[in-house]
């Protein structure tokens, strides 16, 4: 009896969660509307979860580590405490499988980010944020080498729709992009470590925390917008709420021995969404061998708790219940 | 318990629709040509619209208002909102909407269709 009981309980989450009907929570500027994006954080504050995000890539060996198959399960949740403004708490559980040796599991350090949104244009389709972000040092495992010092990012996003292009190319006014520009910087400019030799020989070594630049876009092309405001071309559900995407994540140190190298991926995929989450998969595509140079997959489920129980989530202490993201 | 908490829950569920009224599709189709004058523009949302704050618009290439002015929610099917056309002349047209859903979210829109 208990099991139908908590049968019934998922099946009425299932009913209320997974209605095919289009979503118009999160990112709505004009009569645009923007997915969370899987791999690069998106420019609006919104009241949501995601979890998991799950990320798969087997990274090529070296001298001092066999190729290992890293699998990342990550959770973010982020809050408004206004209408511009939000902050959000991540967490990362990392697996760790090293070929021909025992697995390694671990939780990355906590981070924490704040994000205000300064400039909005519906007609254009467009806005700006700035944020920072804070890697908290020593909340993480060293197991999975979690950092021991703090790491603060101010960045700043964009997004910007397409919409307002001329009626002779409609067809690319579904179109959007967004972007985040960061610039990572460790607390500790050295990290202190130690080293003994098989003859008892302590040797103290200080590398060197580069300082990074972390750079990422996405390009969407809405079909729920080519639907609704350009041509109805007769898709059906669900390929009418699908978003097919490409993200660019990539990282530049700008100083130590590896200055001015980048390294990341670039990650053609989907996003469905629904009317109160959505679903995400991407291929991760290496621009270099530096890391790996296998393709590796990144998937997520992504919950707008504003439209699940609003007056539950969107309570903020100086505005009271905002509602749901409105179209600005 | 448990049982009380999965009869909540089922309560719930439908009160959890609170979200905004979208397009899902419409006629004259979005984009696309016809080959008379249409008698009606009608949208088709996903949701039940509230009638008083429920408003469609038509104008021509110029911006003047083509419409009959009598934009109202369908009394039957409270989804479907739609205001009559007289005959139109060959052009382009462009359509705009505002809704509110019920729950009081308002969404607003436009799409273009052409008369040949």
């Amino acid at each position: 009896m208990r099991g139908k009981t908590l049968f019934a309980c998922a099946l009425a989450l299932a009913l209320a969660l997974a209605t095919f009907e289009p979503a118009r929570a999160h990112g709505l500027i004009g009569k645009r509307f923007f997915p969370a994006t899987l791999a690069t954080d998106d420019p609006f504050v919104a009241d949501e979860l995601s979890l998991p995000t799950i990320n798969y890539l087997k990274l090529r060996g070296s001298e001092d580590a066999p190729p290992t198959k890293q699998i990342d399960l990550s959770g973010e949740f982020s809050k408004r405490l206004s209408p511009d403004l939000g902050i959000s708490l991540g967490g990362t559980f990392t697996i760790l499988d090293p070929d021909g040796e025992s697995t390694v599991t671990g939780f990355d350090n906590l981070e924490i980010t704040a994000k205000y949104v300064f400039f909005k244009n519906a007609a254009h389709e467009l806005l700006l944020a700035g944020g920072l972000s804070w890697d908290v040092g020593g909340t993480g495992s060293k197991k999975v080498d979690a950092e021991s010092f703090n790491t603060w990012t101010p960045q700043l996003f964009f997004g910007k729709g397409f919409g307002d292009l001329p009626d002779q190319i409609e067809l690319m006014k579904p179109l959007a992009v967004t972007g985040v520009l960061g610039l990572a910087v460790p607390s500790r400019v050295h990290t202190k470590t130690f080293e003994t030799d098989d003859d008892g020989n302590v040797d103290v070594k200080k590398p060197l925390n580069p300082t990074v630049f972390q750079w990422g876009f996405s390009f969407q092309y809405n079909l729920q917008y080519l639907q609704s405001y350009v041509r109805d071309v007769g898709l059906p559900a669900p390929f009418n709420r699908m978003i097919p995407v490409v993200e660019l994540v990539m990282e530049t140190p700008v100083d130590g021995r590896d200055a001015g190298r980048t390294t990341g991926s670039v990650n053609p995929g989907i996003i469905w969404f629904g009317r109160y989450f959505q679903l995400g998969i991407e291929a991760v595509i290496p621009v270099n061998h530096d890391i790996t140079k296998n393709i590796g997959a990144l998937a997520q489920i992504h919950f707008y708790l504003d439209d699940i129980l609003p007056q539950v989530f969107t309570w903020t202490p100086f505005h009271g219940v905002l509602g749901p993201t409105q179209p600005q | 318990m448990s049982r009380l908490l999965a009869a909540a829950m089922l309560l719930l569920a439908p009160s959890w629709a609170v979200a905004h009224a979208f397009p899902d599709h419409s006629e004259p189709r979005v984009g696309h040509s016809v080959e008379a004058s249409p008698p009606a523009v009608r949208i088709w949302f996903d949701g039940q619209i509230e009638p008083v704050f429920s408003k469609l618009r038509v104008e021509d290439a110029d911006h003047r208002q083509v419409d009959k002015g009598d934009s109202r929610v369908d009394p039957v099917d409270p989804t479907v909102l739609e205001v009559g056309l007289p005959p139109l002349p060959a052009g382009r047209y462009r359509v705009y909407w505002s809704v509110v859903a019920r729950d009081g979210h308002r969404t607003e829109g436009d799409f273009s269709f052409r008369v040949k």
